[in-house]
């Protein structure tokens, strides 16, 4: 049981710090509120990106994560199948390619359907 | 803390391998999920090419086509199978394991993986259904609800075919997950089956915000369950040494793998069964992890909620029951007093809160999870009888709850409107339209297991299995429990014919050649599988041969290793 002690004394300062923080936060901090601090941090969006008077959702940024997401795993199946590709052979060569097929597949949707159209 | 030994064998700690032999794939064995597969990638390929007004055609062709054409060839290798004749061996039976034993193909797996594909076929049948131009999905899901661009794609008539990728995709982890025979192929098809699943929960045509918030909470209790099963996966692993369940069901038997002392990880074990427990339990909607069932049912478009229903009901208790019986078989002693608590609490909380509930969607739902507690109990037996009963019952069960959810959809508040969802809305349907009433009704007696109907045979035949494995005073809770399921469900047939309609009464839309067609169907198997079971039940109960081997064999018969 000694054992977890270490661990139980480090969750146990790291709640204090969080409460402790958030507690003198709240007491000690100047609350000086403008349309500045008011605003979203600067990612881009606004934190509701309902347009005004209603419409579609602007999803630009959603649509280049999407894109990214595409090469992202792509290129994570790309690298141990480069680095052992002697000797994963014909089959190796085969699979990856029907795997490329497939994303490319993803992207040209994306590409079919406006999603490289930034309007 | 787990001691270790004080120098780790080195061929304890598995160094990958990599070898210049290819894995040999049977793709005989997988090609029904080939099909699927192919189908859903063409389906996107039409989806980005197809001229826009010729799509839906095109995509219901498809997606019909293959899904039969995957259920010829599942039957094709049922047929290929060799039939269990005295003196053989049980190896010889039993089915085959391909692509580095990652997919098992048996005889349980085919009878899920067709069934699976004829559930799916007529939820596509009621997802295809159109009325006066309108589906059951929104013109385009990405406007705001109640919006002017809303208005404009419903009246230019913009439709979702997007549909028929995602429901073809679905179908693949559906087929998949009973199929898997380790632990991260069964993640996968889990995640294949689920994500398209979220979407489409959110594309139901009327009430967009409850939709909406179904899909929202489907995904995010999802993500969740997910998370719980892929940690079980890795403290399994972390026991076993391996995510194969052959492997992991022989590092049982042995105590552990290699590296630890004399059987000293077992609390790795049983904290892994038990997390992987989570994420099946919470894909079959059991009590306590029921709780997202009644509002994606009531928020899906129905014709998803059907898809829900059943097929992936059939292909979550698939896995469930391959991970329980095949991988943990061993460690029976171990998970079945959870899962007797889970199967009590499953019927009893459900049926008592389903009594509550006035939305006939969400009743549908309390329904299906009291259900799913029946089911458990065939789980809870592990028997050959049990994993028998258990499939039958699943199977009439999805031709039921299809049927059940293609009359709601036929039910409107009023001409043009949306569903009735409020059961007192119903009354006085038995006079109106006394064919729907009477197919709804008898969808209701089935559910509540009246003779003549599949539910009777089904629920005889999982109870009894759990008779038989002792757990009988599970069955005497099971029995109750239905008892209380029956009060509502006749309530709801009292109410179509005894009660007098408010107002003008609901308003019936003519049910078109599909969903007239899924009603049929589902008519014929709740009759058929009650009346004349013995075909269906025959195919699935054990051989007298295989019975015949000594009982420790007979735990885990049924399943390929």
């Amino acid at each position: 049981m000694e054992l977890y002690g270490p661990i139980f004394v480090l969750g146990g300062i790291g709640a204090a710090f969080v409460v402790v923080s958030m507690v003198v936060g709240a007491i000690a901090g100047p609350k000086r509120y403008n349309r500045a601090k008011l605003q979203a941090y600067e990612c881009g969006i606004e934190p509701t990106p309902q347009p005004a008077g209603g419409g579609r959702f602007t999803i630009k940024y959603y649509l280049t994560a999407m894109l990214f997401i595409v090469f992202d795993i792509e290129i994570i199946f790309l690298y141990p199948w480069a680095v052992h590709f002697d000797a994963l052979g014909v089959f190796g060569l085969v699979a990856m390619l029907l795997f490329l097929v497939n994303v490319s597949i993803a992207y040209a949707y994306e590409w079919r359907r406006g999603g490289l159209e930034w309007a | 803390m787990i001691p270790l030994t004080d120098s780790v064998p080195a061929a304890a700690i598995a160094s990958p391998v990599i070898t210049e032999e290819p894995p040999s794939i049977d793709y005989a064995v997988l090609s029904p999920m080939l099909v699927v597969f192919a189908a859903g990638v063409v389906a996107v390929l039409i989806e980005a090419f197809a001229p826009a007004a010729r799509r839906h055609s095109i995509q219901l062709g498809l997606a019909l086509a293959s899904v039969l054409g995957a259920f010829v060839l599942t039957v094709l290798q049922v047929g290929a199978m060799p039939d269990a004749e005295a003196g053989m061996a049980p190896e010889e039976v039993a089915g085959v394991t391909t692509a580095m034993n990652s997919v098992a193909i048996d005889r349980p797996t085919l009878f899920l993986q067709g069934t699976i594909l004829v559930l799916s076929f007529i939820s596509l049948l009621l997802v295809a259904e159109r009325r006066s131009g309108e589906s059951a999905f929104a013109a385009q899901a990405a406007t705001v609800p109640g919006s002017e661009e809303e208005r404009s794609h419903v009246l230019a008539g913009s439709r979702h075919t997007e549909v028929y990728p995602l429901v073809l995709f679905a179908l693949l982890g559906m087929l998949l997950f009973p199929a898997a025979n380790d632990f991260l192929t069964m993640f996968v098809a889990l995640e294949v089956m689920s994500l398209p699943l979220y979407l489409l929960c959110g594309l139901a045509r009327r009430r967009r915000l409850f939709s909406q918030e179904a899909a929202v909470k489907y995904f995010l209790l999802g993500a969740f369950s997910s998370a719980f099963f892929l940690f079980g996966i890795a403290l399994v692993y972390g026991y076993a040494g391996s995510v194969n369940f052959a492997d992991i069901h022989e590092a049982i038997e042995t105590g552990g793998s290699t590296l630890f002392v004399g059987g000293t990880a077992t609390p790795l074990l049983l904290v892994g069964i038990a997390m992987i427990a989570v994420g099946l339990l919470f894909k079959v909607g059991a009590v306590p992890f029921h709780n997202w069932k009644p509002d994606v049912y009531q928020g899906a478009p129905t014709p998803i909620t059907a898809l829900m229903a059943s097929g992936v009901l059939v292909a979550a208790f698939g896995a469930m029951l391959r991970v329980f019986l095949m991988a943990f078989g061993a460690a029976v002693a171990d998970w079945r007093p959870m899962l007797w608590v889970v199967a009590i609490l499953t019927m009893v909380l459900a049926a008592v809160v389903a009594v509550t509930q006035r939305d006939i969607k969400r009743l549908l739902a309390y329904s299906s999870v009291v259900h799913a507690g029946f089911v458990l109990t065939a789980v809870v037996a592990a028997t050959p009888e049990g994993l028998a009963g258990a499939l039958f019952y699943l199977a009439a069960y999805g031709f039921t709850t299809i049927g059940a959810f293609a009359v709601i959809t036929l039910v409107r508040t009023h001409e043009n409107g949306p569903e009735a969802a409020d059961i007192s809305q119903w009354a006085g349907l038995g006079r109106t339209s006394p064919l729907l009433a009477g197919a709804l009704a008898l969808f209701l007696l089935a559910f509540a297991g009246i003779p003549l109907t599949s539910g009777f045979i089904g629920k005889f035949a999982v109870f009894q299995a759990a008779v038989a494995a002792g757990a009988t005073p599970l069955v005497v809770v099971g029995v109750l429990a239905s008892a209380v399921t029956a009060f509502f469900y006749v309530r709801i047939i009292v109410l179509m014919y005894f009660a007098e309609p408010e107002g003008a009464g609901p308003s019936v839309i003519r049910a078109g050649t599909l969903t007239g067609s899924v009603i049929g169907l589902g008519v014929a198997a709740t009759l058929l599988l009650g009346v004349y079971p013995t075909p269906v039940l025959d195919t699935l109960l054990p051989q007298p041969v295989e019975a015949a081997l000594e009982p420790g064999m007979a735990t885990e018969d049924g399943f390929t290793r």
